[in-house]
């Protein structure tokens, strides 16, 4: 098999699935933030059991995070290391900074937030959980900002004799043109997985009866969380973050859009459509006329380049092109259902029924894996979409894997990885549903 | 070419963080490997409660020493990784199922289960340690590289005598260490007998340093032929033998806390021994020198290098402040209560 293949298959995979929990840490983190404020400035009970009870779950979602995450640090080298040779100029430093300003930060400050409630008075609990946000929080950013010079390359110039990039510029490569647009994206992203997972076991509490009282508490910040971060997610951050990539890499907004074949006038928003490969094209289209022009442009009428009016071997092709589609429309579906779901929620919170609306509960206490859906279709769209390249219009990802390394043990270590992470991924939402089943403390 | 302050700096840095990592994680993955062969359960936990507060920010010194490798020296990070790969994802295993076992075991009351996460954080944690030896001890004798500074060699290449002896001295110093680590964090018997332990796998690590050293001598010429003349190795040479040597004093005098500070001073000298060899060499390769990845021919450019330095110096006083306020927190004997693991 193609060693470029399984390598990209293996990263997908590895990264794919540590990618599940960092999001629901970083809006948990926050959340708790709140809640654990709430505990300590009120000293009411209920809060505290609250802050207790998803401190604990917390914790759990980051164990899986740092178990899985220590494999992305290793596996530019190991499986990309044609790559890591050639970006090491500038892509090293974002990691290193995540390392430095991050990740020392949130792992030293989570062992005092778990272990240290009675050693540590209470406004310093309360700052090491801020710390742990902030320190999440940055670590998406330094993580991003590497990403996001893969998709919008700068401050750098090409030396003459290696052909590899070389860093002019520290903070035009930190701010590149898609850091800012996909930050506050992808922050608030975390923040929707957090809010879900808080409102998904709290209605699961309700709904089974245990420390209600505590569950609603926890519900109402869910659901208020829920219902303005899945907003914001979409409006403005995703709807800038779009029309960025229309701006700086057109190639992709025609495959996200499935713009494939040139059209004289306006680009209209496809609700629904089959794509087909060979050649790419929709089929069943359903679409607004004129609004994706509208929402790029501000002009209805403005044309939008479609992939056949850029050069063959520059754009993504065969599966890549549906795949790319397909996860970004029903990215784009999904966070519409977010906002319908979670502000209805906000309504009988407002009314002060949603605890008794067990239809919604129902639906709620399932809700939690849709937004990491979400965030893995995302995902998918911004790194399929920006194929062939690994880094945009500079190093192919075909270019891009390690020599020395052979497709027999890429395919071993996929095996290996394959078979703990389902084993972790079993055993993570059984030990979840059990501390569920615990509850947490009764309030009298 | 001759090396300019910048590369220096971000040799000795490099090497610094290693260091770093292998002081705070050596005792904690010690730990791991002596709950192997403790029978008790109730021991057992009491050892992963000693570093549970700690480990996570332990290992984060790893990552970083990743992230500067791959920064400061691109063609290093990419050689080593991609050359060493199955022992890497073997590291990786180890890693995972160690940090996953401490936060599973005590989440059901089943002896049979906390049996299973027990012996994962045990094994999760030797077989890292090892490999780390045995990884360094390849270094050390040089990989096989070809003109592009691309690794080619095998597996089983790695496996060779000097590298598994450094890779058993890894073991041996991670578990002394660990073993003093226990020591500081518990009271009674168990301090006791740690102690006891801490001396009596000392003489392993002595032993195990002579054979390493004495075998290298004919396996890698080179390490020696240089360094004699570098007043910093023989610097560092007698710092890590008063270490070594003050070690069995401080176990007998009862001081774990100046064991604990020896142990970690006589690890830390010799990573810095062996940047002390190695320069002006990151990997040497094996029978070819020209081939050599070195902090010259391996750099990032002069502005990448002070960028980094000055994030660096910028994060790391405030990591190192954080740390030790954190440490002092859960200075002394083991307390568990209801939000222990």
């Amino acid at each position: 098999m193609d060693p470029v293949l399984l390598a990209r298959i293996q990263f997908g995979m590895t990264i794919g699935f540590h990618f599940l929990f960092p999001p629901i840490s970083i809006g948990l983190a926050w959340l708790l933030v709140v809640l654990e404020g709430m505990a300590w400035r009120t000293g009411d009970a209920t809060w505290k059991s609250a802050a207790g009870f998803f401190g604990k779950v917390f914790a759990l979602i980051f164990a899986l995070g740092v178990a899985t995450g220590i494999t992305m640090e290793f596996q530019f080298g190991t499986n990309w290391a044609s790559y890591s040779r050639f970006v090491g100029d500038i892509f090293g430093a974002p990691l290193a900074a995540e390392g430095v300003f991050a990740f020392f930060l949130e792992s030293s400050f989570l062992g005092l937030y778990l272990f240290g409630r009675n050693r540590v008075p209470a406004w310093l609990h309360w700052v090491s959980i801020l710390m742990v946000a902030l320190g999440a929080t940055l670590s998406a950013f330094w993580i991003l900002v590497a990403n996001s010079w893969q998709q919008t390359p700068a401050g750098y110039i090409l030396d003459p004799v290696t052909g590899r990039p070389v860093l002019t510029s520290f903070t035009e490569a930190v701010f590149n043109p898609s850091t800012w647009p996909r930050f506050f994206h992808t922050i608030t992203a975390c923040l929707v997985c957090g809010a879900f997972m808080m409102t998904a076991l709290s209605a699961e509490l309700i709904l089974r009866g245990k420390a209600v009282a505590v569950a609603r508490r926890s519900l109402g910040v869910g659901i208020v969380a829920a219902a303005v971060f899945s907003l914001l997610v979409a409006f403005p951050f995703g709807d800038e973050h779009a029309r960025q990539v229309a701006l700086t890499n057109p190639e992709k907004f025609a495959a996200l859009e499935g713009l494939y074949e040139t059209r004289e006038g306006g680009v209209g928003l496809i609700l629904f459509a089959i794509p087909r490969t060979n050649p790419p094209r929709l089929e069943a289209r359903i679409e607004i006329p004129y609004l994706t022009s509208l929402m790029v442009h501000g002009d209805p009428h403005s044309p939008i380049p479609a992939l056949d009016s850029f050069p063959p071997d520059r754009v993504a092709r065969g599966a890549e092109l549906p795949l790319t589609f397909l996860s970004f429309h029903n990215m784009v579906a999904l966070g519409m259902l977010f906002i319908g779901v979670s502000w209805l929620g906000l309504f009988f919170w407002w009314k002060g029924t949603l605890h008794q609306k067990t239809w919604l509960l129902q639906g709620l206490r399932y809700s939690w894996p849709l937004p990491l859906a979400a965030c893995t279709l995302g995902w998918m769209a911004a790194e399929i979409g920006r194929q062939p390249w690994i880094v945009y219009g500079l190093l192919r990802t075909s270019e891009a894997a390690s020599k020395s390394v052979t497709a027999g043990e890429v395919l071993a270590s996929i095996l290996m990885f394959g078979v703990i992470y389902a084993l972790l991924g079993a055993l993570w939402l059984f030990l979840l549903y059990r501390k569920v089943q615990h509850g947490p403390e009764e309030v009298a | 070419m001759e090396a300019t302050g910048l590369q220096v700096a971000w040799f000795v840095l490099f090497f610094v963080l290693i260091a770093g990592y292998a002081v705070l994680d050596g005792f904690d993955l010690g730990v791991g490997v002596l709950s192997l062969f403790n029978r008790s359960d109730a021991e057992r936990r009491l050892y992963i409660n000693a570093i549970a507060p700690v480990w996570d920010g332990n290992e984060v010194w790893l990552l970083t020493a990743g992230g500067a490798l791959f920064a400061a020296f691109p063609p290093v990070y990419a050689t080593t990784f991609s050359g060493m790969y199955l022992a890497m994802m073997l590291v990786l295993l180890g890693l995972i199922s160690r940090a996953v076992a401490m936060e599973f075991r005590g989440k059901i009351e089943s002896a049979s289960w906390r049996r299973v996460w027990d012996r994962a954080f045990g094994l999760g944690s030797l077989l890292p340690t090892i490999l780390f030896g045995v990884a360094v001890g390849n270094v050390l004798r040089g990989l096989p590289l070809d003109a592009q500074g691309e690794f080619v060699g095998t597996f089983l290449g790695l496996l060779n005598p000097l590298a598994l002896l450094c890779g058993f001295l890894a073991l041996a110093m991670f578990v002394t260490h660990g073993a003093a680590y226990l020591a500081c964090r518990s009271e009674g018997d168990l301090r006791e007998r740690s102690l006891r332990t801490a001396g009596r796998i000392w003489w392993a690590w002595v032993g195990l340093y002579a054979a390493a050293t004495g075998f290298a001598w004919f396996d890698a010429p080179t390490l020696f032929a240089a360094s004699v003349g570098r007043p910093v190795f023989w610097a560092l040479l007698i710092v890590m033998a008063a270490c070594l040597g003050g070690f069995p004093v401080a176990v007998r005098q009862s001081h774990a806390n100046r064991a604990l500070f020896l142990s970690g001073t006589a690890i830390a000298a010799t990573i810095g021994l062996c940047a002390a060899a190695m320069f002006p060499d990151l990997v040497p390769a094996l029978a070819m020198p020209s081939h050599s990845l070195t902090l010259v021919n391996s750099s990032s450019s002069p502005l990448a290098l002070r960028t980094m330095l000055i994030i660096a110096l910028v994060g790391m006083p405030m990591v190192l402040a954080y740390t030790v306020f954190i440490y002092s927190i859960f200075r002394g004997p083991v307390r568990l209560d209801e939000h222990s693991y």
